[in-house]
């Protein structure tokens, strides 16, 4: 990464909200190793504000997320993948010493997460026709029902999984229409921050994903009792925080994607079931005559 | 008004016969409940109908163990066409018995037999026999080649249409190889009660629908009870949230069907007499007793008067009276609580300074009655323009533009459903796609079927009932 008679330029790792890398307004950071502990970053540490802040963000960035033709999110994912190709080596660097894995092993997972992006890249215009159609009732009506979008979702990424992970759990709110307040990985949050840059650079609106690099144990608490967050994946939250986080959710009646028992192997195929969480159908009817 | 009177022309209440007391129906037998028994009334006439056996935390707690021991031996075992052999011939069983589920629903509920008979029987039975046909192709429903049933449901539902929403929950729990354990409303269990003597006419094995009824304790005690695996409930936003909170943290599927505040949009170019005809049916639709019904009229600034003048035109000839007369437009409100609750609300709307309404006309001097009721100069502040008043009760407010119409109508913490009335098919597509609610009716309203998925967008809920997707919430797939 440096050459040998040259002091390397260190990146600043900041938060990512309607589009913009701001610090936390808290002026929180905390110190992020790698996996032997050595330092590798101080990241901004989120606070509720930020957290009401990018909520703010997807809140405002919704009704044209999630009005633009299903091509066009696509082709938006799809570019998404394609930047991520180009920092490739960057990606695999921080996930090798986030996630203290072997040189191949963090390529397998660059690999996938871009590979990931492409899946769900092709899947955003295929929805409405496999969750959706029209519906055969008994009278002179036309009816059908369509997926949509529930909303502004609060996704509590993985811990262990810092990219691999992340885009499995993000992916798929984005194509199905959402937007999306991210708390990342506490320990793991650099790729993040990278994937942010990315974003920020693939014609993904700002304020479609907001990123926060922080405590989900702490974040999740403000997201899930939110009046204006339509749905929490609590993957990411910690074991003993998840019940009181769906409890605090059921307050505005959010639609949950509950924590799992272990963190799910993400190279697995994805399936929808990431997907129809966040989806709600609508039914329309009209009546057939002259 | 009208040139004639009607002569009363009522359906006889012969045809039902109804016993002394009911027990609960655990594991195929009628059996005592060990709680404090509960009278179920007419609420037309106040008259005491039966006592009703009312279920403790162990009568549930029975009942759900027969419901685990039929899933485990018969009902899960068995091969799917013959689980939906048994629900064809349930649907079969509530058409023969059609009149007979008609008056009773209507002397318990007070709706009228117009309506049990033409909607509410009719819809039971096709939930049944739609769903039979799902339950051997369950491969196809988009769970993958082996979705799995959950085990046993616990099942809550409302008292506004009694048998129809026990269908739209027994009914796609059974077909995708479910057991049930539902818990009817404590003012109307009589239709549900023979129900359980329609499953014992069909044979269908002890245990697999188990029926308890109580008030809010014996639901309570379904939600909470630890081998319930999916909990499907229909109610009030409140208690849904209460019965989210109760399962977080378990590994129970929920799926909430809940209040509403729906807008029923009518633009400047909509044929004036079928609006207002929908307004009328959006609304006084089982006396505004539906969690979907089209409370909040939005109608276009520039035909507002001619509107409300041809609505409280209509509006004068709706018959107000006994639920068994064919003639009844409006029946009884169901209970005492429920007129407590409509007339608080429509006291403070005046209070509020809203405008109030009503038809010339005398209601029955015994029984729970309300008169269809109109506020005009309702603004979205107003209590009677955000609460669910699940009555007879319509607010009126206006608007300029169609973004204002968008913005007015989502102006709810509900999104169940909404209702838009125009000529113009482009805008008709374009408002259906900016609401955000779950069944959107344009040119008509309030029509349900089987093979259309039912259900809300925020507050109102999660879920869908009706279709593909009510099967789906009591599967899961392989990646489940």
């Amino acid at each position: 990464m440096i050459g040998n008679d040259r002091l390397a330029v260190r990146k600043t790792y900041k938060l990512y909200v309607g589009g913009a890398f701001p610090r936390s307004e808290s002026g929180r950071t905390y110190e992020v190793t790698d996996a032997k502990g050595h330092f590798l970053a101080n990241a901004a540490w989120a606070s509720r504000k930020d957290a009401r802040d990018a909520v703010v963000a997807a809140r405002g960035a919704f009704a044209k997320w999630s009005g633009a033709t299903a091509y066009n999110r696509g082709q938006v994912l799809y570019r998404v993948a394609e930047v991520m190709e180009g920092r490739h080596a960057q990606f695999c660097e921080e996930v090798a010493a986030g996630e203290g894995l072997s040189a191949s092993k963090a390529r397998a997972a660059v690999d996938a997460a871009i590979d990931r992006w492409v899946w769900y890249a092709g899947w955003t215009d295929k929805l409405a026709a496999v969750l959706g159609g029209a519906n055969p009732v008994a009278g002179p009506y036309f009816d059908f029902s369509t997926p949509e979008p529930t909303g502004v979702v609060a996704v509590l990424a993985p811990q262990q999984s810092s990219l691999l992970g992340l885009v499995s759990v993000l992916a798929p709110v984005l194509a199905t229409g959402n937007t999306a307040v991210v708390v990342t990985s506490k320990e793991r949050p650099l790729p993040a921050v990278t994937l942010a840059e990315v974003l920020a650079t693939s014609d993904v609106p700002g304020g479609v994903v907001n990123l926060l690099t922080g405590d989900a144990a702490e974040l999740g608490t403000w997201l899930a009792e939110h009046a204006d967050v339509d749905a929490v994946d609590l993957t990411g939250a910690p074991a003993h925080r998840a019940m009181e986080f769906e409890r605090e959710a059921a307050g505005t009646i959010k639609r949950v994607l509950r924590a799992p028992t272990a963190e799910p192997d993400w190279t697995a195929d994805p399936g929808l079931a990431r997907m129809t969480p966040f989806l709600e159908t609508k039914t329309v009817w009209h009546p057939i005559g002259l | 008004m009208s040139v004639f009177e009607y002569a009363p022309a009522p359906e006889s209440r012969s045809i039902v016969d109804i016993a002394p007391s009911y027990g609960l129906f655990v594991d195929g037998e009628f059996v005592d409940g060990t709680g404090e028994p509960f009278d179920s009334i007419n609420p037309a006439t106040e008259e005491v109908l039966t006592k009703v056996a009312s279920g403790s935390a162990a009568d549930v707690d029975r009942a759900v163990r027969a419901a685990r021991r039929a899933f485990e031996r018969t009902w899960g075992p068995m091969r799917p066409a013959d689980r939906g052999k048994y629900l064809f011939r349930i649907a079969r069983l509530l058409q023969e018995r059609a009149r007979e589920f008609a008056v009773l629903e209507s002397l318990d509920n007070g709706k009228p037999i117009r309506e049990s008979r033409d909607v509410d029987v009719p819809l039971a039975a096709a939930h049944f026999f739609y769903y039979a046909g799902w339950a051997d192709k369950l491969e196809h429903v988009g769970l993958g080649t082996q979705p799995r049933p959950l085990g046993v449901a616990g099942q809550v539902i409302p008292w506004n249409f009694p048998l129809m929403m026990l269908a739209w929950k027994v009914a796609p729990a059974l077909a995708a190889g479910n057991t049930v354990v539902l818990k009817p409303a404590e003012t109307t269990p009589l239709t549900a009660l023979l129900f359980a003597e329609v499953c014992r006419q069909a044979d269908l094995p002890a245990g697999v629908v188990n029926i308890v009824t109580g008030a809010g304790d014996t639901g309570r005690a379904v939600v909470e009870h630890a081998d319930v695996d999916k909990v499907a409930f229909t109610g009030s936003t409140d208690v849904g949230r209460q019965i989210a909170r109760a399962v977080a943290g378990t590994r129970k599927k929920l799926t909430l069907e809940l209040g509403g505040k729906a807008a029923n949009i009518v633009f400047d170019d909509a044929p004036i007499d079928q609006a207002v005809e929908g307004i009328v049916q959006g609304i006084f639709f089982n006396q505004g007793h539906v969690c979907c019904a089209g409370s909040r009229l939005l109608v276009q600034e520039s035909i507002h008067d001619e509107v409300i003048a041809a609505l409280q035109r209509r509006i004068g000839t709706l018959r107000v009276g006994d639920p068994l007369d064919k003639n009844t437009d409006i029946g009884a409100i169901n209970s005492a609580e429920q007129l407590a609750r409509i007339r608080e609300l429509s006291d403070i709307g005046e209070a509020e300074g809203a405008q109030r309404w009503q038809p010339a006309g005398d209601l029955p001097g015994r029984g729970f009655w309300f008169p269809p009721t109109v506020f005009t100069e309702v603004s979205p502040a107003h209590r009677i323009a955000r609460d669910e008043v699940f009555g007879p009760v319509l607010s009126v407010l206006t608007f300029r533009t169609p973004d204002e119409a968008v913005a007015k109508a989502n102006n709810s913490t509900y999104g169940l459903s909404a209702g838009i009335w125009s000529e113009k098919g482009s805008r008709i597509l374009k408002i259906a796609d900016q609401l955000r609610a779950g069944v959107v009716w344009a040119n008509t309203f309030n029509k349900f079927d089987p093979t259309s998925p039912f259900g809300g967008y925020k507050q109102s809920g999660y879920g869908r009932e009706g279709g593909r997707h009510g099967l789906a919430a009591y599967l899961k797939g392989a990646d489940q």
